[in-house]
Formats: structure tokens, sequence, C-alpha cells
């Protein structure tokens, strides 16, 4: 039996989900004996690769490069999971959106600036508008909340996954945990 | 006072005025005054002292005669032919041919009515009480005391009269629940609150006949109990308030309203309260708050105002078109009342004509009557030879009613059926210069602008309708839109506190309903059939590609 | 004291859930609901101050009425039967949380009262697996001028119950609402910095009544080991119950 293809992807977001993920311990060895991880930022990978069974997305879409990642994963996986309240819920990263983007380059660049006070226009991606949930752009088909999301719970989310259960995720964790 | 002793009050006010044999009626409504039908007034006053005529014809101000786009009007006499847009160097004319005799009026416009709310309006000088008293005012208040306030019940009862406020509660059974409840300190209340947009019913009734208005809440106190009442009016309606103020102490020195009305036991006292311009003071919970001086906000009902109203003691509230059908129902009987309209929906009803049409005004009509002969017989039909497109009936809280259902009658039920509501009267008519989506847009702009935001639903869930709706204008709607508009419709519709929040998607819904094709137009084809809304082709903002 | 307070009253008897019940004529359906362990959701309503149905949670349904009834407000009636938690009524409640989390910016994770929020317990217990209505990322304002509490508008979900416990039980009606619609927004005084209120007596009610993170304590949040309003509220909210048993019995 051929293994199952995950893939893990950050956009906006800590790597805390990636953190929590990696908290899962000796249990990812057990996992790996039935999942092989295609694509991570833990793993050695540069191109998202085809036919993906299972993705975690961690972190909000922000940027233009956020969107056209999640739209590209969108199209090449079966099962879409948003890792963590940056994903569901748009989280800390959100937390700009009410002072728009301009006043945001300008505090960071500008009014904060110790060396150069210019802001960039290469180098860092475009921003988006608003820095909204991933669900807000493609169709998302699994909710983990948590910030981060226990690893107990990662664990329950992918050993259901392999029992071929869309298992209910609210009794696992819950936003801001 | 007695009636005799009334009667004869009024003749000799009548005579101090020392009338003409001919009234040229000058309509003073606010919607003729903002066209200067008061320079007319003046100009024909000069007239008729230069030609010496005072003892043929004298001007007399008038409420409003409903033709109210073709103002400034003026007329002649009862039935006389109504001159439209009539400027002041018309007014030689006018008086020349008032000497002659008087000409009747043909245009459907008039005749097609029957007027029984505004039987007095354009007849009689809404800022002198003799005017009222001699074409039988207070007579209807004046046998009512001398009936017991059961038989006053059945009699209304018997009318089948319902609330014309908007929900179309049977009247009689109001008044009997509060006449039951409690036995001291109840309260009369008039909703004058009218806040529809395009919506004037209730401000031409005020304006033109004020003494109506107050003889029906004098009744009503008697009826059940009462023996102090508010009149609810909106700030906006100055004139409105200038000539209610004005007929309270009219009738107050005529001994009809205060203390021991017509010699009887029986008091009752009117005040006025002003609403500070918010449109959900017109719901009855939120409107007694705001009496008793709290913030304007509905609550949850039961209890009933009639159980439960102003400081805790029984109060009915009703709308003025209904007070202003209180009279003749006494006058003529329920009987004679219940003969009109349809079955289950009785008597006459006032709409306020607007939007896409010729006859913008006030017009009244049988219930039953259908809409395409409102719309193309008294309404004179859409402007400029454009296709009619729909006709909005009940203000914000209403639907949108196409075309194949023209011949329908007017009534709470049918019109409830096809989506829509009675309201308390607005009819705003479209043509295919109006884009459905817009439309919707436009009464969802004002609901969320309008909700009080006590609850949930209703002060974030049209906000979230509205930005669907703003999405699908821009071209950036997604056919998934649609199916969240149908669902979020229907959380708000059931979960609201109150009929704002009960009654806002309607205009979404019925849009959806009957011109679900339009907004598929805007999705698919990114493209306004009606050319209102500005959609860019090709330059969509690909960031902004939110799904929700 | 129930007792008490139960003598000279009608009873009702009834049906919640399938459960026969019964409740004074006084009562309403949530208070029998909770006498029963019938668990309903509300965030408007506390026991202590007077009910206003304006949160929406707590709707049920009503056999023989067609539309759906706050359970906060509802008197019980006899032979009426009640459900609480119907398949419509989750999938409305669902979407009232969603909508009050779409209203403001609710940032569990960075709110102090993360762990103790009645709004972020109620969405896990509803199954609220997010939010699909669009975010609207009000700017709003904190007002932290007061020297004990904080005031962060980010949070509020208008319930009023800050409003009501300072008016109806400490009296001094520091709290009001401004604004409609959307825009409504709690206030000291009218409109004045909290620290500037003349009447405000920094009692601590509306914080501990609060049911989020919109009012809470400066340098404390809700784990903090020392006394907290928020942490303690279970051993606060008794108190409103007696207080208006005491003022019912005075009128």
């Amino acid at each position: 039996m051929s293994k199952v293809k995950a893939a893990t992807i950050w956009l906006d977001g800590c790597s805390g989900c990636h953190m929590s993920f990696l908290d899962m311990d000796e249990r990812i060895i057990d996992l790996l004996e039935k999942v092989d991880l295609v694509y991570s930022p833990l793993v050695d990978n540069k191109e998202f690769p085809e036919m993906v069974d299972v993705t975690l997305v961690e972190g909000a879409v922000s940027s233009k490069e956020d969107l056209e990642k999640i739209k590209k994963v969108r199209e090449r996986t079966k099962i879409l999971v948003s890792l963590g309240d940056c994903a569901v819920t748009a989280n800390v990263p959100s937390m700009r959106n009410p002072f728009g983007v301009d006043a945001i380059m300008k505090h960071a660049y500008v009014d904060t600036a110790v060396t150069k006070d210019i802001i960039p226009n290469e180098v860092i991606p475009e921003l988006l508008e608003y820095s909204r949930p991933v669900h807000n752009f493609v169709k998302v088909d699994l909710f983990l909340q948590g910030c981060p999301p226990p690893a107990d719970a990662i664990y329950f989310l992918l050993t259901e996954l392999l029992e071929g259960r869309m298992p209910d995720l609210t009794k696992v964790s819950r936003l801001g945990k | 006072m007695l009636i005799e002793e009334l009667l004869e009050y009024a003749e000799k006010l009548r005579d101090r005025d020392k009338p003409g044999k001919h009234a040229i009626k000058v309509c003073s409504a606010a919607g003729c005054l903002s066209l200067k039908s008061d320079a007319v007034a003046e100009e024909l006053k000069k007239k008729i002292t230069e030609a010496g005529l005072e003892e043929e014809c004298w001007v007399k101000p008038v409420g409003c005669l409903g033709l109210c786009s073709k103002g400034p009007l003026v007329t002649v006499d009862t039935d006389g032919k109504v001159y439209q847009e009539v400027k002041p160097t018309d007014a030689g004319r006018i008086i020349a041919r008032a000497a002659e005799g008087v000409s009747k009026e043909t245009d459907p416009f008039f005749t097609r009515q029957q007027k029984i709310v505004l039987e007095n309006s354009g007849q009689v000088d809404p800022e002198k009480i003799q005017d009222y008293i001699l074409r039988d005012g207070y007579l209807a208040l004046n046998e009512v005391l001398e009936l017991t306030p059961q038989e006053v019940i059945d009699e209304v009862t018997l009318s089948g009269l319902r609330g014309r406020g908007g929900a179309g509660y049977p009247t009689g059974l109001k008044w009997n629940t509060v006449a039951k409840t409690g036995n001291v300190g109840k309260y009369v209340i008039c909703n004058a609150d009218e806040g529809d947009p395009g919506a004037f019913m209730d401000r031409s009734v005020l304006e033109g006949d004020p003494h109506r208005v107050l003889e029906g809440m004098a009744i009503a106190a008697f009826a059940v109990g009462a023996t102090e009442g508010f009149v609810y009016v909106r700030a906006e309606y100055p004139l409105a308030i200038k000539r209610l103020k004005n007929a309270i102490k009219q009738a107050e020195r005529a001994g009809v309203l205060g203390k021991n009305i017509f010699g009887t036991t029986f008091s009752f006292a009117v005040e006025i309260r002003i609403g500070a311009g918010a449109f959900v003071c017109g719901e009855e919970t939120a409107l007694i708050a705001s009496i008793e001086g709290r913030r304007g906000q509905p609550r949850p009902r039961p209890p009933y105002p009639a159980q439960v109203g102003l400081w805790g003691s029984p109060t009915l509230i009703n709308n003025v078109e209904t007070f202003a059908n209180i009279a003749p129902i006494m006058r003529h009987g329920g009987e004679w009342y219940a003969a009109i309209g349809t079955e289950k929906s009785k008597g006459t009803k006032v709409f306020a004509l607007a939007g896409k049409i010729n006859n913008t005004g006030l017009i009244e009509v049988p219930m039953g009557t259908k809409l395409r002969d409102v719309i193309y017989d008294i309404g004179g039909g859409i402007p400029d030879g454009k296709k009619f497109k729909a006709v909005q009936t009940g203000g914000p809280s209403g639907g949108c009613i196409p075309e194949q259902f023209l011949d329908h009658p007017i009534d709470y039920e049918s019109l409830g059926a096809l989506g829509s509501i009675m309201g308390s009267g607005g009819m705003i008519i479209m043509d295919e210069t109006s884009c459905m989506v817009d439309v919707a847009k436009y009464f969802l702009d004002f609901t969320k602008d309008e909700s009080c935001g006590k609850c949930v639903p209703c002060r974030v869930g049209t906000v979230q309708l509205y930005s669907i709706l703003d999405r699908i204008t821009k071209g950036e709607g997604t056919m998934e839109d649609l199916d969240e508009l149908d669902d979020l419709c229907d959380l708000v519709k059931n979960t609201s506190l109150c009929g704002l929040g009960q009654a806002a998607p309607n205009p979404v819904l019925s849009t959806i309903q009957y011109f679900r094709d339009e907004y598929v137009a805007h999705i698919i084809e990114k493209r306004c059939p009606a050319g209102v809304c500005k959609i860019h082709k090709g330059e969509r903002k690909q960031k902004e590609e939110v799904m929700a | 004291m129930a007792a008490l307070a139960a003598a000279g009253k009608k009873v009702k008897t009834f049906v919640i859930d399938g459960k026969d019940v019964s409740g004074t004529e006084d009562q309403t359906i949530i208070e029998v609901c909770r006498e029963n362990n019938i668990e309903i959701p509300t965030l408007c309503y506390l026991d202590g101050l007077t009910e206003i149905g304006a949160c929406r949670l707590c709707l049920v349904e009503v056999r023989g009425s067609n539309k759906l009834l706050p359970a906060c407000v509802t008197k019980v009636q006899d032979n009426m039967e009640v459900v609480t938690s119907s398949d419509k009524l989750k999938n409305y409640r669902v979407k009232i949380l969603e909508l009050l989390f779409s209203e403001r910016n609710h940032i569990c994770s960075v709110c102090v009262s993360n762990g103790i929020c009645e709004l972020q317990n109620l969405a896990q217990r509803l199954g609220m697996t997010h939010v699909h209505y669009p975010y609207l990322f009000p700017k709003l304002e904190v007002d932290a001028s007061h020297e004990r509490f904080v005031l962060d508008n980010n949070r509020c979900i208008l319930c009023t119950r800050c409003v009501r416990v300072c008016d109806e039980i400490e009296g001094a009606h520091t709290w009001d609402i401004m604004g409609r619609g959307i825009e409504s927004m709690v206030i000291t005084d009218l409109n004045k910095p909290w620290g500037e209120s003349e009447s405000c007596t920094s009692c601590g009610k509306c914080v501990a009544v609060c049911p989020t993170g919109a009012l809470v304590e400066k340098y404390k949040n809700a784990v903090d080991k020392s006394f907290s309003y928020k942490k303690d509220k279970l051993k606060f909210l008794p108190y409103l119950t007696t207080m208006r048993e005491v003022k019912n019995e005075q009128s």
C-alpha cells in the first residue's frame, strides 16, 4: 500500500503551529510509517508537488505571495486543513487590519527605523489590504483551532484522517488555546 | 360645551372669517408649500381685493390635495377642477373662472379614489377647528360619549378595521385587550413616527386634517378607559407638529379635549412628543421607551403594550391613519365600513405613490383595488414611455412585486403572499432603468443604519447582507454569495428581536425570488442589465477575490 | 428563601425537551431549564440582572408558536412544549456566534480573558469550527484611562451586562450605549474617558460581569493567582441574585 502524501506550509504565521507539530515527538516516527511528508518547511523540497492527499496550512493570507501559494496548494491538495488560529481566523496578523497597509508600512519602516527610513518595494512581497483567514480565499475542508493547536490535537487529526474519518475538531482544541 | 353650543361656536368663528361664495382652495401642505403655494395664495387674495370680488370668492388654505408632483395645486369649492402647477401669475384667470361657475374634475387620479381618511384633506382649513366641526367633526365623539365603552369597541370590531401602521392587527381586538387590562392610568398613543423612505401618508393627514386624529384618539381613550394621550411625531415634520399643536389648543378651547368633554365625566388630555430621528422608534416598544426618556430600543414582546406599556401601564398604540378612520366609522357605523374592501381587509388605504410614476402623490383607494389600477389609472403610468419593472410596497420592510402580479388585489393577505407587506402605505414604482440588486442594496443600507444595535442578528446580519450586495453590485460576487444571501436572510428574519430586523431581509428575498436573473447577470456576466451599477470589466481587483 | 418566594404563586407544569418539568408562573423558561440542568447558551442574560433578550442565543422553539422565543424573557405556561436544541436552533446559534466574532476584533490568543471568556467557551461548546462571514475589522478605541480597569471595545459584544449591573445593582449608571446599529459603543458618563468619570465608584462589578475581555483589570490576566474579578466571577455572581431579591422584597 502506498503511503499517504502529506504536506505542511506556512503563510503569515509565527511557525508556532509547526513547533506544536514537532511536539508530537516520537509519534511522528509512527506516523511516518503511514505518511510521506512530501513538502514542508521542515523538509528540503522547493516545489509543492502534485496530488497531495492532505496539507496542513499554518498562517493567515496576508500578501500576494501567500495568495499565490495557497491557490496552488489548493489545486494540488485533496484535503486542506487550516492549522491554528492564524489560518482559521487570521489571528495576530489581522491586528494590522484596522490601521491600513500604508500606516503599517510607515510605522515599520520609517517611524521606527534605525538605519534607513525607506519603505522597501522589492524583497518583501506586497501586502494585501487585509490579512484574512485561508477560507476567505480557497475552500478549506477542516479547521483545527488553537494558538497553537496542541500536539495531541494534531495527532488526533492525522490519525483520524488516516482512518478515513473527517474528525470533529472542536472537542480537541479551541480558539486561543 | 354641548354639541349645539359647539356648532354655534364654529359658525360664529366661520362668519368672522367673512367667506365669499366660492372657496378658492390652495394646498398648504408641505409639498405645495415647498413649491411656493403661499405666494400663489397671497397673489390670489390681492387679485380678489383688486377686483372687488370679496363677496364672490375667498382664498382658503387647505391640506394635501394629493397630486404632489404637480403642485402648487389650487381647486375651487368641492370636487372642482384641480389646477396644477399654478404660478402666481395664474391668479387672475382662476378668479375669473371661479366666478363663472365650477367645472368638475374628471382626471382619474381624483375620480378613481375613495376617500375616508382623506375626506377632509384638501377641503378644510387645517388650522381652523370650525371648518372641521362644520363637516361633522367631533360629532362622532359626542355620540360615542352616550354609548358604553364596550359598545364603541364592538362597533370598531364590527368595522373590521386593522392597524394601518403595518402589521394589520385587528383594531377592535387591540382596544378590547387594553380595555380589559387594569383600571386606571392607561394611555393612548398615536404613532406618527412615519419613517419609511418615500412615505408621507401620516404627515399629510396631520398637516391636512389634524382634528380627525385627535377625535379618533379621544374616542379610543373613552373606549379603553384612558385619560392621557401622546402623539409621537418625528421631528422631521415641523409643519405637522405646528398644526397639531394648534389643533390641540383649539380643541381644548372648544372643550372637545381636556376636562369634562361635552359636559360628561370623560376627560382626555393630549400631549405631543417629538422623535429624534430614529426609524426604529416607530416600533411600539421602542416608541414607548423614547417617550419615557430612555434609549429608543425595542424590547421583546410579550408582554405587549396593551398589557405593559407606557410607564408600565396598559397602553393603546395605533397609527395616525388608524385613528383617522375612527370618527367616520362611529358616524356611519361599523357595517358601513365593513362593506368597503375585501373579506379580510376592510375599508380604504392611503398610499404614497413615489418613484418612476407620472402622478407622484397621495391617494386613497378601497382595499382590494388592483395594483395595476393604482399604478396605471390613478398613478398615470410610467413616465417617458419606459417599461414597468416592479412596485415596492411597505417601505424598507416590504418586497418588490413584479409585473405578473399587478392584477392581484391590494390587501394584507395578498401582499404577504407575494413576499411583501402592506406596511404603512409607501408605494415605490420602479421602471426598467432600476437595478433590482441596487434597490435591495439601497434598502439594506437603510436598515443597517437604522438598526438600533440591540440584538446581534440585526446589528451584524444587516451589515453582512449589505456587504454581500455591495460586492455583487461591483461585479465581485459569486454564485455562493446568492446562497449565502438566502441563508443569512433566513437567520436575520427568524432570530431578530423586533420587526425591523425580522422584515429587513424582505427586499433581498423578494428581489432574489423575482429578479434572480439580474443577480446572476451581475455575478456571471459582470453586467448590470439596467445599467445602474458600475462594473469595470477585466479590471477586477485581483487581490480581493474574497470567497467568504 | 426560594420557598418563601414561591409561596402564593401558581405552579405551571410543562415539557422541555421531552422532560416533564414545573415552575412558578413568574419564572422564565431559562430559569426552569437551569434548575433542571438543561443547558441553554446565552451571553446577555445574567441571573440577577434585568433580562433583555438581545443576544438571541437562548432562542427556543415552543410548540404552537411560529416564532422562536427567547428563553430568558419567556414566562412558563401550563402544557407548553419547549425544544431547546433542535438542529435548526443549533445552526442559528453558531451563526449568531459567527456574526459576533466577525463584528469586532476578537483575537483570543492575545486576550487577557483567554480561557475564561464566555464567547470563546460558547464557540467551542456549540461547535463553531470557523467564522464564514467576512471579518469587518473595525478600528476601535481602547480606554485605559481608569487607574484600575481597561475598556477594550475590540472585544465588546454589546451584551450590556455592564450597563445593567452598574445601573441596577451599583446604582451609579456610569455605563450606557452610544450610537446605533453596528456603530453602537459602550461609554462611561457622557462619553468621557472612564478615568475622568464622576459617577464611577470603581466597584468593579462591570468587570466581573463582562463575558469577554472587553472590561478587565490592569496588570492582571485571567489566570493570575491573586484576586481577579474575572477569575473569581463565580464567587461574585451570587451577590447579584441576593441584591435582586432584597430589591424585590423592598418594592
